[in-house]
């Protein structure tokens, strides 16, 4: 909502300054969104006169004129206009001055190898009328002692930029804002002069609401202004139109856009003989269709709110008017609509329409149902005034007799939500400035709420009213304690944020990606889940939820790549979906690595990140977060987005309950397919929700402490297997032959080629034995070792190398 | 007696020279070696007369143990000297770059809410959680936002279905809804989270971050209400006195509601939190509407708090001088290295929020 300190003065009684009102506004929740000076640098502009004129050398049509701008110097201006000629006396904008038509600045300008210093003026481009044919011609006997002086002498004070909250439509006029401003002590409301009307004259034009199922119009009031002449708007209307960003257009237009916004009463005006009989207000039937005043076709569904006659929709009710009805510079006859429209009714219709009007914004937030009125007397006494003719009796059509609600305060319920006291002097005092009646009924007020604020119905919201208008800065602070009677965090965000450091700290940078993606990304990785789409996304690169926090993060990746980093990993720990429901989400941590390990160093060789490297860091992570290395599972089965022969699964125990982790190198089709270039590409994902939380807290991990003291021995074994064994196994097989003695195993080579039979492998292990109990003797460690070989040996086919 | 002091002079005096370890060695011989001069000596012992013979022994002995120790003790010198020499050749140039580490780094983000949490914990607050995917009542109709409540139009909302019965969460207030659901008063709750709205230019993000925080309880009033959130400000911005500025506004969920500013002004290009007379709007807050409350089955008359939802992103930025909110999430390793913070860094009470 944008206003003046000027208009604001019709209504209040003021003599602060700006600066003051602009606080005012702000404390009392009407908050000030910019200030803005329209009349910044109209003074600039000059009156001058044309000394000589010549025609341009290069355009027939151009010509160049010697301009008195009042300064020693003649000044060379190029000009179109036909009306320039010796002696005119006309506005001059210098170099640097900014049009107020079209915002544009002016500069030094070669025009047609002619240098032109600034520019002579039309009143269009001064905002002073449409004409827009030749140059202002001022009259040389007002003007003639002016040369060189500002040809603005009034400058228009300040646009105050409002931002209305939805529950306010009251101060959708500079009315509503005056009276809050009174209420609060800044200044006094100017009681309202209404004059009303008292003709005996007929309104000729019948109206009917149709009482049906959804109508949306509960009242049509209306006032025909017979044998007018339409015309531009005085200066006062125009002015203040202008003074708030608004266009002038014709004196019916412009009376009805200014009681909008100085009471917030939306009206229409017709051109009453373009009515084909009758006005009917009711529902539409689908596939009606009608141009509106945006010149734009609408086609309608049914049981939208529409203003129509014997031919057809005249207008959407409370929405916008149509071109066939509209008023024109001879228009003779204006019927001028004031009504009410109900705010489901007419958010409904723009939304399914997609239109936005000042009359729609209104309406849907609520306008006063008493003001219909006023809006007539108002709109109807100025038509005549600058428009001439007869004013008839109002007519008014209602489904629906509103009433004013009432309801009960109790004084203490401030004290208990604000944590202060007012008197309840005070309190009648402001509620009345604020258009309450108020009536004491023994311990509670009885209110009548004023018509105009649809947004009060119970206790809380006069509440609001009264610490609004006493200031919020009159709230005591109350200090909090520090007690805490509840943990922060549960067992699953400490591991959350567990995870996200640990992570971090193996070298990955954290990302935040979205939480939808482009849909052919997500393609490659949503496995088995559906695509989730968005209704309406933001773009198609943006078109679905993620399935998988891959997509995102290898596209970044991609673009960190393009920008020349190659060795780089990054991890995000987030909401992957896989479903439309709420709670159909996981927590993944997923993390990428990509390029090499020690480029360029001088110490060591370079290598490609390996799936090893990735699996280390997976591993590593779990085991930070308290699970047992000792009980992980890993297994080849992963989704088809990793590479077929280098990922693994990682499930916390044999059981295979759920999936821990994946990890692996990303599929190079995948890459291919996405041009990504990178020497090496791995990614884990480990997911969160299938972790279960430590069963013991770290102060129960910690009691039992207990080494053995006792001799430790290493053997060494040399096994070939077949293949397809895959180390783990092997590797369980030995731990199993006797958990008490055998305390480590560690694989030390694996090596395939000369010397191994085809299709086999030689895997040397280290195993450690040691005795809780005793040291074990030679005998001992022979029994024991004698016991791995034959185990593996049939467990698994291996046979012991020699 | 004369001949083994001469002995003991002759090469105590030989064992003064510079000598390699091969000399050593073959003094060495010389004196204890089979037919060494001490090992002579002792031979002869049994030959001396009982009564000198006892002397002689402790002397042959103390003279033996001398020249023992003096040996043992040259050949040490010359092993450390030896030592020595050859570490000098091994000399590196020690200012040649260490072994390549690699260091990950917490989006500020993600320590922004950690801090925010560490400040709501000290006071009583804990952390709640909900999902990203919500349904329509959850986020707007128990919030007292109805269908074509033009409220609504404040959130550019993110549909799944063609109804739009679900849709990404607008803000973090319908995980007030769940945990009031359920459980039982009192609320002391933070949750902090991934938020939605289709809009995207340079202040805006299709998605961002908040914090809900509610507090609900027999006699929770605005005075709570503000002084949890000066206190928060405070810690938050780690500065001993903050500008703070309640400003009525209106969020159909609270009532009364408030938009809060803080004061700020530039310095050098620099934005400087707490002091000077402009103005930021950082967060929204109010008393939670009866209505809310009715929708969640506590009762209006016996419970009463307050709630806030403040932008995490927007607190990030003006913490950590990030100008661009976009640039949070488009992943760029430079700006993630740069805003990012040490793993090891974690917000804490006792140890301060930041270093």
């Amino acid at each position: 909502m944008k206003i003046t300190f000027d208009w604001l003065k019709d209504h209040l009684k003021i003599s602060a300054k700006e600066e003051r009102l602009l606080e005012k506004l702000t404390d009392i929740g009407l908050e000030v969104e910019g200030v803005e000076n329209l009349s910044e640098g109209l003074d600039l502009f000059k009156v001058a006169k044309i000394l000589k004129t010549e025609k341009h050398p290069n355009a027939d049509r151009l010509k160049v004129c010697d301009v008195d701008v009042g300064e020693k110097e003649i000044k060379k201006v190029v000009c179109g206009a036909t009306n320039a000629r010796e002696g005119l006396i006309t506005v001059y904008a210098p170099p640097g001055a900014i049009i107020p038509k079209n915002k544009t600045k002016l500069v030094i300008a070669k025009i047609r190898d002619v240098t032109s210093y600034g520019m002579l003026c039309s009143e269009s481009e001064l905002n002073l009328s449409d004409e827009s044919d030749g140059i202002t011609e001022l009259s040389s006997s007002k003007y003639n002692k002016s040369i060189g002086k500002s040809f603005f002498t009034e400058f228009s004070s300040n646009l105050i930029d409002l931002s209305i909250t939805p529950n306010r439509p009251d101060c959708l006029g500079v009315r509503g804002i005056a009276r809050d401003l009174a209420a609060s002590g800044f200044g006094k409301l100017k009681q309202a002069k209404e004059q009303k009307i008292r003709s005996k004259k007929a309104q000729t034009v019948k109206v009917k609401i149709i009482n049906e199922k959804n109508q949306g119009c509960f009242s049509f009031g209306s006032c025909l202004v017979t044998n007018v002449k339409n015309a531009e708007s005085p200066k006062w209307l125009k002015d203040k139109l202008i003074s708030i960003g608004q266009k002038p257009i014709s004196a019916i237009v412009d009376v009805t856009n200014y009681v909008m916004l100085d009471i917030n009463r939306p009206l229409h005006a017709y051109d009453a003989d373009k009515i084909e009989k009758e006005i009917v207000v009711r529902n539409s039937k689908s596939g009606e269709k009608f141009t509106a005043l945006d010149n734009k076709n609408y086609k309608l569904e049914d049981d939208m709110c529409v203003i129509s006659d014997d031919k057809g929709v005249l207008g959407l009710g409370g929405i916008i008017g149509g071109t066939r009805s509209g008023t024109e510079m001879n228009t003779k006859n204006v019927l001028i609509e004031s009504a009410y429209f109900d705010p489901r009714s007419i958010r409904k219709t723009a939304k399914k329409l997609n239109i936005d009007t000042d009359a729609k914004f209104r309406f849907e937030r609520g306008i006063d149902q008493l003001s219909i009125e006023e809006g007539l007397n108002k709109a109807a006494f100025l038509i005549k005034e600058i428009c001439g003719g007869e004013i008839s009796k109002i007519d008014i059509q209602k489904i629906n007799t509103f009433k004013n609600q009432i309801i009960k305060f109790d004084p203490n319920s401030f004290e208990k939500v604000t944590g202060f006291k007012i008197s309840k002097k005070n309190m009648l005092k402001i509620l009345e400035n604020l258009g309450f009646k108020c009536k004491k009924d023994k311990k509670v007020f009885k209110l009548t709420i004023p018509s105009w604020r649809p947004d009060i119905s119970q206790e809380i919201d006069v509440v609001e009213e009264l610490v609004r208008i006493v200031g919020y800065d009159k709230i005591n602070i109350q200090e909090p304690v520090k007690e805490r009677k509840k943990p922060t965090l549960t067992q699953s965000q400490k591991l959350f944020h567990f995870l996200q450091r640990a992570v971090a700290s193996k070298g990955y940078l954290e990302a935040i990606t979205w939480s939808f993606t482009d849909a052919k990304y997500n393609d490659h990785f949503k496995g088995q889940n559906k695509e989730l789409k968005i209704l309406n996304p933001i773009s198609s690169e943006l078109g679905v939820l993620r399935n998988s926090i891959f997509s995102n993060l290898i596209m970044y990746m991609s673009k960190n790549i393009d920008r020349g980093i190659k060795d780089l990993s990054i991890f995000e720990i987030g909401p992957t979906f896989y479903g439309k429901k709420p709670g159909e989400q996981n927590i993944v941590v997923c993390g990428l690595a990509a390029g090499k390990k020690s480029r360029l160093s001088w110490l060591e060789k370079e290598r490609n990140v390996d799936v090893f490297d990735i699996k280390r860091d997976v591993v590593q992570t779990l085991v930070e977060a308290g699970y047992d290395l000792e009980k992980f599972f890993i297994d080849d089965k992963t989704p088809d987005y990793y590479h077929p022969g280098k990922s693994g699964r990682l499930f916390l125990n044999r059981g295979k309950e759920s999936v821990a982790a994946y990890f692996g190198e990303i599929h190079p089709n995948i890459l291919k397919q996405i041009d990504m270039k990178t020497v090496s590409l791995l990614g884990f994902e480990i997911f969160l929700d299938n972790l279960k939380l430590p069963k013991k807290l770290l102060k129960d991990q910690k009691t039992k402490y207990s080494v053995s003291d006792y001799q430790k021995s290493e053997r060494d074994f040399a096994f070939i297997v077949d293949k397809k064994i895959n180390v783990q196994d092997l590797v369980n097989v030995i731990a199993n032959v006797d958990k008490n003695l055998i305390s480590n195993i560690k694989v030390f080579d694996v090596y395939e080629g000369e010397n191994i039979p085809e299709n086999q492998k030689s895997i040397a292990i280290s195993v450690t034995i040691q005795s809780q109990e005793k040291t074990l003797k030679e005998a001992d460690l022979d029994k024991i070792n004698k016991s791995i070989i034959e185990t593996v040996e049939n467990k698994t086919g291996a046979k012991i190398r020699s | 007696m004369s001949d083994i002091k001469n002995i003991r002079d002759q090469f105590v005096s030989k064992l003064k020279d510079e000598l390699s370890l091969e000399e050593i060695n073959t003094i060495k011989t010389e004196l204890f070696g089979k037919n060494g001069q001490i090992s002579s000596v002792f031979k002869t012992v049994g030959s001396i007369p009982e009564t000198d013979r006892k002397n002689f022994a402790a002397d042959l002995n103390k003279i033996k143990d001398e020249l023992h120790s003096l040996i043992t003790k040259k050949i040490k010198e010359n092993e450390t000297k030896e030592i020595n020499q050859k570490l000098e050749k091994e000399k590196v140039d020690i200012t040649l770059p260490e072994r390549p580490f690699v260091r990950g780094k917490i989006h500020p983000v993600s320590q922004t809410i950690d801090e925010i949490s560490s400040i709501f914990s000290e006071i009583g607050f804990s952390v709640e959680e909900g999902p990203d995917v919500e349904n329509e009542y959850n986020n707007f109709t128990a919030l007292n936002t109805p269908d074509n409540h033009p409220a609504r139009d404040m959130h550019d909302t993110f549909y799944l279905d063609e109804n739009k019965e679900v849709l990404l969460r607008t803000h973090t207030s319908p995980v007030q809804i769940r945990t009031m659901v359920k459980d039982k008063p009192p609320f002391k709750i933070i949750a902090p989270g991934r938020t939605y709205r289709s809009d995207s230019d340079q202040t805006h993000a299709p998605m961002f971050h908040q914090v809900e925080g509610l507090h609900i309880d027999k006699n929770i009033n605005m005075g709570h209400l503000k002084g949890c959130l000066n206190y928060f400000i405070k810690e938050f911005f780690e500065v001993e006195k903050i500008k703070m500025r309640f400003r009525p506004s209106h969020f159909p969920f609270t009532e009364p509601s408030a938009e809060v500013d803080i004061g700020y002004e530039i310095k050098d290009g620099k934005i400087i939190i707490g002091e000077g007379d402009q103005w930021l709007e950082i967060l929204g807050c109010g008393m939670v509407h009866p209505n809310v409350l009715k929708n969640v089955k506590v009762d209006p008359n016996k419970y009463q708090g307050y709630a806030f939802g403040i932008g995490i992103d927007r607190l990030a930025m003006l913490k950590y001088g990030i100008n661009d909110l976009r640039s949070f999430f488009e992943c760029d390793y430079r700006w993630l290295n740069h805003f990012g913070f040490d793993p090891l860094d974690v917000p804490t009470n006792y140890r301060g929020l930041s270093r």
